[in-house]
C-alpha cells in the first residue's frame, strides 16, 4: 500500500497496462512529454517511448477515430479527452462507430480494447466548458460501457478493469478530485469488477445514491443527517452503464426511500432513469417519493456555481423531506 | 526549436498570394481511353494471372450490379449500391495489396471485397439479412464485412473510417518500431489501405483523419474516388480547390492523381503508394477520377439532376471494355470465351440469388448478442420479457415466433 491521489492511482494503473502489453498506447491532446494537463500521463512517454505515449493533432474526433482503429486492429487504445466538455466533436465516432462496431458486423470486428479517459465535473471555478458531466448522453448508447470512480483506491482498480473490459468503455475522471482525494493504494495490479455498485455506508431510514465527486457531497449529507438522527444508507453505483439495479433495489427495499444526486442538470440526468427502474421494481416499499438533487437545468454557471451545485446542505434537505414524509 | 512554425525558412520581399490551382496537378495515365497504351506511357509491371483477375473481378461485379439493381426494382431486396464506372479504379487499387492488408471501405467498393474472395453466396446472404450473413442481419444491403478477408465491415455514417483506417495502421506499425530509437526498423508487412468518395472529403473525419496520419506516420493509404457526383451534388458544389488531391500536400501526405478509368494507372499508383507505406510508415494520397456512371443508389435517380447525354459521353469511356481491349491485345483474353463466361456468371448469380432469399431470417437471439460481448442483466431481462410476448403473440411475430427455445 502507498499513500496516492488519485492522478497518481490512474497514472499507476496505466503504467501497470503499458508494462504489460506493448502494442498498448495512450495519446491525447497534450499527454506526452508533458504528461497531460492534469499530469497523469507524467513520465510514461519517457518510460514507455514517444511512439507509444504520444501527443495528438487537437481534433477530439480524430482522437477517437484513431482510437477506434487502433482497437480494432488489437491494441490497448487509452485515449484521453482533456475535459468531458470537449468530447462532443468525437460523439460521432463513439456512438455510431464504437457502441456499434460489434454489433454492426456480427462480432467480425469489434472495439472492447478502446477506454476513453476524461477529466468531468464542476467545482473547480470552470464555467460552463470545464466542468460539464455528460455521462447521461452516453448511457444512452447501448454498447458503451461508462464508470465513474470516487477516490483513488477505485479510480485504479475500475480503471484496470475497464481496459481490460472486451467492450468500449468511457471512464469520467472527477477533476475536481484528482489531487484533493488521496488514500492508500496498493502497488500491483488489481481490479474492481465493472457493473457492481457497492454500499459504503449502511443505514436504514433512507438510501443516498450517487456516483464520482458527488460521493463526497452525499457523505457530508449523511454526516449531518446523523446529527439529527436520521440512519442513512450511501451507494456509489460506479458503473452508469451498466447500472447494478439489483444493489440498489435491494437497498431501497430495506430503507424504504431513495434520494439520487448528481451534477449535471436534472431532466433526463441518468438519476432519472434510476428512479424509473426502482419504482418499477420498488413499487410497494417505497414510503416516500424518490427523490433527485441535481443540477438545475441551465448550462454550467461560473460566478453562481455555489447556489447550482446539489451540495450536502440541498442533499440533506432531500433526506429530511424524505424521512419526514 | 529553431523552426517553432514548423513551416518552410523562405523569406520573400515580394507581395504574392498562391493561387489555388497553382499546383495544376497531373493525371497518372497509362491506358488511353480505347484501351490501348498511350504514347509516352510506360505499362507496369503486371503478370498476366494478376491481370485476369481483375478482369474477372470487374466482369463478376458489372453482372452483380446490373442484376441486384434489378432485382431492387422488383422488390426482392430493400436497397442497392452499384460500382459502375468505378469498377477498374476498385478493382485494379485492391490487386495492387497484399492479401493481408486492411480495407476500409466506405460503400461502394465490392469489386475490392470480390477481388480478396468474397463468394456469391456470402454477397447474397448480406443483401437478403438471413442467418447466414455474417453481419447477422443487422445492416441494409451491400454493408459488406469479413474479418478473415481483412475487409472492415461497412458503416454508413460517411467518412468514419478515415481517422479509423489512420488508427488501424498505426497498430500495424507498432511492431516494426525500435523501443530505443523510435524509428522503423524493419519493413512493415501489412498496410491499410481507406476508400471514400470526394463528397465524404468533406467531413471532419477526413481532415482529423489524414492530418493524424501524417503527424504520426501511419502506413494509410487514402484512396479518394472522385466520380463528380455525391448523391445530386456535383463536385463543384462540394469544394473549390483543386480536387482532393491538392490537399494531401497540405496535410504534407504524398499524393497523385490518377485516372481511375485505367486499370493499369490505378495498379501501378496503388503498387507504388504501398511500397512508400510499407518503407518510410507514411501515409500516401491517391485520388481517383472516374465517372460515377450509375445512380448513387436505387433511392436515387440522377435524371434529376445530370443530363443524359453527359451520361452518355462519359458511358463511352468504360473502365471495363478499356481493360478488356488491352487483355485481348496482349493476347492474353479470347473474346468468345469472355461472352460465354459472362453468360455463366449471370446464370450462376441469379441461381445464387434465389437459394438466398429463401434461408431463413436470422434467430430472435441475434437482436441481442455482440451489443457487449455478453449481454449485460439489463439487456438479458429485456431479452426474456420480449420472448414471453412472442410465445403469448406468436401470429405477430412469424419470423421468429417458431424458434424460440
Amino acid at each position: 500500500m502507498k499513500t496516492m491521489n488519485m492522478l497518481h492511482a490512474i497514472n499507476s494503473a496505466l503504467d501497470i497496462t503499458m508494462a504489460e502489453n506493448d502494442h498498448a498506447c495512450i495519446f491525447g491532446e497534450d499527454v506526452g512529454y508533458f504528461g497531460g494537463v492534469f499530469r497523469a500521463t507524467s513520465g510514461l512517454q519517457e518510460k514507455y517511448g514517444k511512439h507509444r505515449v504520444f501527443n495528438t493533432p487537437l481534433t477530439e474526433q480524430g482522437i477517437a477515430g484513431f482510437a477506434n482503429g487502433l482497437a480494432a486492429f488489437g491494441a490497448p487504445a487509452i485515449a484521453e479527452i482533456q475535459f468531458a466538455d470537449y468530447i462532443f466533436p468525437a460523439f460521432d465516432q463513439i456512438v455510431n462507430e464504437s457502441a456499434k462496431f460489434r454489433y454492426r458486423s456480427g462480432n467480425e470486428f469489434n472495439v472492447g480494447n478502446l477506454t476513453i479517459r476524461t477529466p468531468y465535473g464542476g467545482g473547480i471555478a470552470g464555467g460552463l466548458y470545464h466542468s460539464q458531466s455528460p455521462e447521461a448522453y452516453f448511457a444512452h448508447t447501448p454498447g458503451l460501457k461508462i464508470v465513474v470512480p470516487r477516490d483513488p483506491y477505485q479510480a485504479k482498480g475500475l480503471l484496470r478493469a475497464a481496459i481490460k473490459d472486451d467492450n468500449p468503455v468511457i471512464f469520467f475522471e472527477p477533476k475536481r478530485l484528482y489531487r484533493a482525494s488521496v488514500g492508500e493504494v496498493p502497488e500491483e495490479d488489481y481490479s474492481i469488477e465493472l457493473g457492481k455498485a457497492e454500499v459504503v455506508q449502511e443505514g436504514k431510514d433512507v438510501t443516498v445514491l450517487a456516483w464520482g465527486a458527488q460521493m463526497e457531497i452525499i457523505s457530508a449529507a449523511a454526516e449531518k443527517a446523523k446529527e439529527q438522527g436520521i440512519s442513512v444508507e450511501l451507494i456509489d453505483l460506479r458503473s452508469i452503464l451498466p447500472w447494478d439495479v439489483e444493489t440498489v433495489a435491494n437497498s431501497v427495499k430495506k430503507t424504504g426511500r431513495l434520494v439520487v444526486s448528481h451534477e449535471a442538470p436534472i431532466t433526463n440526468g441518468f438519476g432519472a432513469e434510476i428512479v424509473a427502474t426502482i419504482q418499477q421494481e420498488c413499487f410497494l416499499h417505497l414510503e416516500s417519493p424518490i427523490a433527485r438533487v441535481c443540477g438545475l437545468d441551465t448550462p454550467y454557471p461560473l460566478a453562481l456555481e455555489k447556489e447550482y451545485i446539489p451540495d450536502a446542505l440541498k442533499v440533506f434537505e432531500a433526506i429530511k423531506n424524505a424521512v419526514e414524509f | 526549436m529553431t523552426n517553432p512554425n514548423n513551416v518552410s525558412l523562405n523569406i520573400s520581399h515580394e507581395l504574392a498570394f498562391i493561387d489555388s490551382h497553382a499546383l495544376n496537378i497531373p493525371t497518372y495515365r497509362v491506358l488511353n481511353e480505347q484501351g490501348g497504351v498511350s504514347e509516352g506511357a510506360t505499362v507496369p509491371e503486371i503478370d498476366q494471372a494478376t491481370a485476369l483477375k481483375i478482369y474477372d473481378t470487374m466482369r463478376f461485379i458489372r453482372a452483380l450490379d446490373e442484376r441486384m439493381q434489378a432485382a431492387q426494382r422488383q422488390g426482392r431486396v430493400s436497397f442497392y449500391m452499384q460500382c459502375l464506372g468505378e469498377e477498374a479504379a476498385v478493382t485494379a487499387s485492391a490487386a495492387a495489396l497484399d492479401d493481408n492488408d486492411m480495407i476500409m471501405a466506405q460503400y461502394r467498393e465490392q469489386a475490392a471485397l470480390r477481388y480478396r474472395g468474397f463468394t456469391l453466396e456470402q454477397f447474397m446472404n448480406q443483401m437478403f439479412s438471413n442467418e447466414k450473413d455474417l453481419g447477422k442481419g443487422r445492416q441494409m444491403p451491400i454493408h459488406y464485412g469479413s474479418n478473415e478477408l481483412n475487409y472492415m465491415t461497412i458503416s454508413s455514417p460517411l467518412g468514419t473510417q478515415i481517422p479509423q483506417a489512420s488508427g488501424y495502421a498505426y497498430g500495424q506499425k507498432i511492431k516494426h518500431i525500435n523501443k530505443q530509437s523510435g524509428e522503423l526498423d524493419s519493413e512493415i508487412d501489412n498496410i491499410t489501405i481507406c476508400y471514400f468518395g470526394e463528397g465524404a472529403a468533406s467531413e471532419g473525419d477526413f481532415h482529423a483523419g489524414l492530418n493524424m496520419a501524417a503527424v504520426h506516420k501511419a502506413p494509410v493509404i487514402f484512396f479518394a474516388r472522385n466520380n463528380g457526383y455525391a448523391i445530386s451534388t456535383p463536385a463543384e458544389e462540394q469544394f473549390a480547390g483543386d480536387g482532393i488531391a491538392s490537399r494531401g500536400v497540405g496535410y504534407g501526405i504524398k499524393t497523385i492523381r490518377v485516372d481511375g478509368g485505367d486499370a493499369l494507372a490505378v495498379y501501378a499508383a496503388t503498387k507504388t503508394a504501398r511500397e512508400h507505406a510499407t518503407k518510410t510508415g507514411e501515409p500516401v494520397l491517391i485520388e481517383s477520377l472516374a465517372y460515377r456512371l450509375g445512380a448513387h443508389s436505387t433511392s436515387d435517380d440522377p435524371s434529376g439532376y445530370r443530363s443524359k447525354d453527359e451520361e452518355a459521353s462519359y458511358r463511352e469511356n468504360c473502365p471495363v471494355a478499356r481493360f478488356r481491349t488491352w487483355l485481348v491485345a496482349q493476347g492474353w483474353l479470347d473474346e468468345q470465351e469472355d461472352e460465354k463466361v459472362k453468360e455463366q456468371v449471370r446464370e450462376q448469380i441469379l441461381d445464387a440469388l434465389k437459394v438466398a432469399e429463401k434461408v431463413a431470417k436470422p434467430p430472435l437471439e441475434d437482436l441481442i448478442s455482440d451489443v457487449y460481448n455478453t449481454p449485460i442483466p439489463s439487456l438479458q431481462a429485456q431479452y426474456e420479457q420480449l420472448k414471453s410476448h412472442i410465445k403469448k403473440y406468436p401470429d405477430a411475430y412469424p419470423i421468429t415466433a417458431g424458434r424460440i427455445k
